[in-house]
């Protein structure tokens, strides 16, 4: 490699930055914050906090195209069978998903809420009353929804060897039932998830972390929450009120 | 000190609108007219999914990067869904290719 | 005068020895060196697949193996590449090093899911490498339904596992790029002194994010087949199985930008230090990299010409597959006349970059070949298909990643390597791998179809010149493998700035300290800022 070297002693190249005296170094020397939250390749706190939430914000945006995928299935199969669609969804109970958009619109409220008290320094125990009241709304929404599932399989609606379709469109009904599944399963999921991320953050809140100055984790597992709620904004309609003024005496 | 700090009342109120939005996609399911029913849900769905978007999410105050970044999701989503369905609804017009 | 002896300098290699130091790391520098060890295993696990279908292919009759191992061994010889090897290579290892050097920063934005990035590949990887040893997958890595989601035998489920775990891999790095790319930049580094290999990294990101979620979910559909038995691609249901594709298609096809877009960033930094010239066009290059990016996410139907698809849609994919191809040619001018009248040395990383131009150039317009509809009706599935994708990604990711890995390893080791031996080894993938793949265009034209272990004996000159190559091209690749490792040892000590260039990366020790920068540098002009040359008045 002889090359390199004589190459690089005939081509002294313009510095990034000009030689520093002390003073100047000084001078440009990027101020550095000390709180203890701070990692250390970030400046500061606001740079932390802005990356952090520029970080969710990119992951969320793989959760969209993430159910997407199955968004579009539902949209593909919802056109080519409009009817066989209005019919399976006429079985799902519009009253149990409706509590359930409720429920879920509370929980968004007082999860709001949290962000709310960690940026205003509230008390610990504020902060953790708000996060824990999310995660009950959250647990009261997978408790319907087990509810829900445990019917189904009653009522032998479940896609595969066992599935039952009395009405007029067999095989679309079970296509409807997939998505269904599929679709409210992933979203449970990531509700599970959810309350993993709530209980951590509600521990952090209790041990007194957060407070104006740091409420990142708190921003950030509020980003994702309020995801999952946006999410089920579209799967209820999609899903339970479809078949809602389908003929009667199916 | 960084990140905007929303009043207790818009809270509240955008989530009175929530509950109002839920009530209304419910009745109108309720009501037969027919292609028109994805119309107003998809919009009231939409306009829910706004309101959680700009003010829980605080897109409303953050940088014009977040708008971009979120939308960008959305928009290579449409792409997703219209370039596919395109295949879709334009299958046999030609004649004598696959139906 | 008395020579002061100094204290042995400390950087990120010998700040710490333990097994902990590494695999609990938060450096990028380490994480990258972490990914150059599995994905340099993955990829001789491929070479190893890939030199028994050469084996078999040698002689028309199949009778190395069975029709049904044949088709394991394509398939896990197309797994292993496409997601351990060609999607990881630049960004994962060459991209996480020097990323944040060349934008002034100490580390990437998130270095503790950098970290968790790449437990999740080696898990993936585990699961795949496992399914490959329990009995395989015979599906092609397309796993194309209703043969991957109901009538295949073979560990479907456990490979798609695998993918489906790697696939997280690949949106935790996109997304550590992304802001770091946006929050992390030194002072007065703007977006247009940013190094063309940021931005090709930053255009690989955006695919990351925004495709490779489709492709998990596709994964966790056909699971749901195969396990769950809920038919979303199965006929009997009224399900299509073409949906899957287009489900498929709308990530590998980004997919394959991802396998590019990094290596052509390479090519961009090793062309302007060794041509002694700035980037012709620095503007167009960086915009063409968003451009790729872009357009490549509106051509996936390209791949179903065939399967069913309206002819009109067809129509618009053709198209915009005809456009997609401009950016990319754009950028090999762009190279061309940066070479032009540069005063050039033809270093080992340079011979790299000369293959990748003159082969991606082949492969990318033999592309437009197959982008046309009438033409693709004949060579779909052909040999055809599969030298056009090899010359693309073997001739020119592969040799960017070889010619990046050379161009930074006295970076990374603080050592430099055998320049003899790294030349010859470039001769040998250059002719090796022309060897190879050339005829393979000549047999799939001929007719020849893809991913069958038995031919025609009319065709087995073709076929015996590509085994041949490809004994070469395998040579060619263990080189390296030797002398670059020899070079750890016994390789002379790297000074900062071996090759004479110009970044911020190069200004730093070489191996660098941990922290990578004494004091975050002040950027005052962009990079490769080279004198103004005498007879053309470049600046």
């Amino acid at each position: 490699m002889s090359n390199g070297h004589t190459r690089a002693e005939h081509f002294p190249g313009p510095l990034h930055h000009p030689p520093l005296t002390s003073g100047e170094a000084r001078k440009h020397h990027v101020p550095h914050e000390h709180h203890p939250k701070l990692q250390h390749h970030f400046d500061s706190m606001d740079q932390q906090l802005e990356a952090s939430t520029l970080g969710m914000w990119v992951f969320l945006v793989t959760e969209i195209m993430f159910f997407g995928g199955l968004f579009m299935a539902y949209l593909l199969y919802r056109w080519a069978n409009p009817t066989a669609f209005q019919e399976a969804s006429a079985h799902l109970s519009k009253g149990w998903g409706a509590i359930n958009t409720v429920v879920l619109i509370v929980s968004s409220l007082t999860m709001a809420m949290a962000v709310r008290s960690a940026q205003t320094s509230a008390k610990p125990k504020t902060q953790v009353m708000w996060l824990v009241l999310t995660m009950v709304f959250g647990a009261a929404f997978l408790g319907v929804k087990y509810v829900e599932y445990g019917q189904k399989f009653h009522d032998n609606l479940v896609p595969g060897p066992h599935f039952v379709w009395t009405g007029q469109y067999p095989a679309g009904a079970e296509i409807f039932y997939s998505l269904y599944f599929c679709m409210t399963g992933l979203h449970a999921i990531h509700m599970i998830i959810g309350l993993g991320i709530m209980t951590v953050i509600a521990i952090m809140a209790w041990r007194g972390s957060f407070d104006a100055r740091y409420y990142t984790p708190v921003e950030v597992g509020g980003l994702y929450w309020h995801f999952v709620d946006i999410v089920w904004i579209f799967l209820f309609p999609l899903l339970y009120l479809i078949g809602a003024h389908y003929g009667a005496g199916h | 000190m960084s990140g905007h700090i929303a009043s207790t009342n818009l809270y509240y109120a955008v989530f009175t609108a929530l509950l109002v939005g839920t009530g209304l996609t419910y009745a109108a399911a309720l009501v037969d007219f027919g292609f028109f029913n994805n119309v107003v849900m998809l919009a009231i769905a939409f306009t829910k999914m706004m309101l959680v978007m700009l003010f829980f999410m605080g897109v409303r105050w953050n940088s014009r990067l977040t708008w971009v970044v979120a939308g960008s999701g959305f928009f290579f989503l449409l792409i997703m869904f219209a370039i596919t369905m395109s295949d879709y609804m334009t299958r046999g017009w030609v004649p004598g290719t696959l139906k | 005068m008395e020579m002061t002896l100094a204290a042995p300098r400390v950087d990120y290699l010998n700040v710490r020895h333990t097994v902990a130091s590494w695999l609990l790391t938060k450096d990028h520098k380490r994480i990258g060196i972490m990914y150059l060890v599995v994905v340099t295993i993955a990829f001789f696990v491929g070479g190893l697949f890939a030199s028994l279908i050469r084996l078999e292919l040698a002689t028309p009759a199949g009778d190395l193996v069975s029709s049904d191992t044949y088709n394991k061994l394509f398939t896990m010889h197309g797994v292993a590449m496409v997601f351990f090897v060609l999607i990881p290579a630049v960004p994962a290892i060459l991209g996480n090093f020097v990323l944040p050097l060349m934008l002034g920063a100490k580390d990437v934005a998130f270095p503790k899911i950098n970290l968790l990035s790449w437990y999740v590949f080696v898990i993936g990887f585990l699961f795949t490498l496992y399914a490959m040893i329990t009995g395989g997958v015979d599906t092609g890595w397309t796993f194309y339904t209703p043969y991957s989601s109901r009538a295949s035998s073979t560990n479907v489920m456990m490979t798609g596992i695998g993918v489906f775990i790697t696939g997280f891999s690949s949106i935790l790095t996109g997304l550590n790029f992304i802001v770091t790319i946006h929050r992390m930049r030194a002072p007065g580094m703007t977006w247009f002194r940013l190094p063309l290999f940021v931005w090709a990294h930053y255009a690989t990101s955006l695919i990351m994010i925004l495709g490779t979620p489709v492709i998990a979910i596709t994964v966790l559909l056909v699971a749901a087949e195969r396990v769950l038995h809920m038919g979303i691609f199965d006929p009997a249901l009224g399900g299509d199985p073409v949906l899957f594709q287009h489900l498929f298609w709308f990530y590998s096809h980004p997919a394959v930008y991802i396998m590019i877009l990094p290596a052509m960033g390479v090519i961009s930094e090793i062309v302007q230090t060794f041509s002694r010239k700035n980037i012709f066009g620095y503007s167009f290059i960086a915009f063409s990299s968003l451009a790729i990016a872009i357009i490549g996410f509106l051509v996936w139907g390209h791949h179903l010409f065939v399967a069913g698809q309206s002819v009109y849609a067809g129509l618009i994919f053709s198209f915009i597959s005809f456009l997609v191809a401009i950016p990319s040619a754009i950028k090999v001018f762009n190279w061309t006349a940066t070479i032009y009248k540069g005063s050039v040395a033809l270093d080992s990383p340079m011979l790299y970059a000369f293959g990748f131009i003159g082969l991606f150039t082949i492969g990318g317009l033999t592309g437009l070949f197959l982008s046309a509809m009438g033409l693709d009706i004949h060579m779909h599935d052909t040999y055809f298909v599969v030298a056009h994708f090899h010359y693309i990604m073997v001739g020119g990711a592969i040799m960017g990643y070889l010619g990046g890995l050379h161009y930074w390893w006295p970076k990374i080791t603080g050592r430099l390597y055998s320049e003899f031996w790294a030349r010859i080894a470039a001769g040998l993938v250059f002719v090796g791998f022309n060897l190879t793949f050339f005829p393979q265009f000549i047999a799939g034209y001929l007719g020849m179809p893809r991913r069958y272990h038995e031919y025609p004996p009319e065709l087995q000159v073709w076929n015996v010149m590509s085994s041949a190559g490809a004994s070469i091209l395998a040579v060619g690749y263990s080189l390296p493998l030797v002398y670059l490792v020899y070079s750890l040892f016994a390789g002379e000590r790297s000074p900062a700035d071996p090759w004479g260039s110009r970044g911020l990366e190069w200004e730093i020790p070489s191996p660098p300290p941990t922290a990578n920068f004494e004091v975050t540098p002040i950027v005052t002009h962009g990079t490769h800022q080279y004198a103004p040359s005498k007879e053309v008045g470049v600046v």
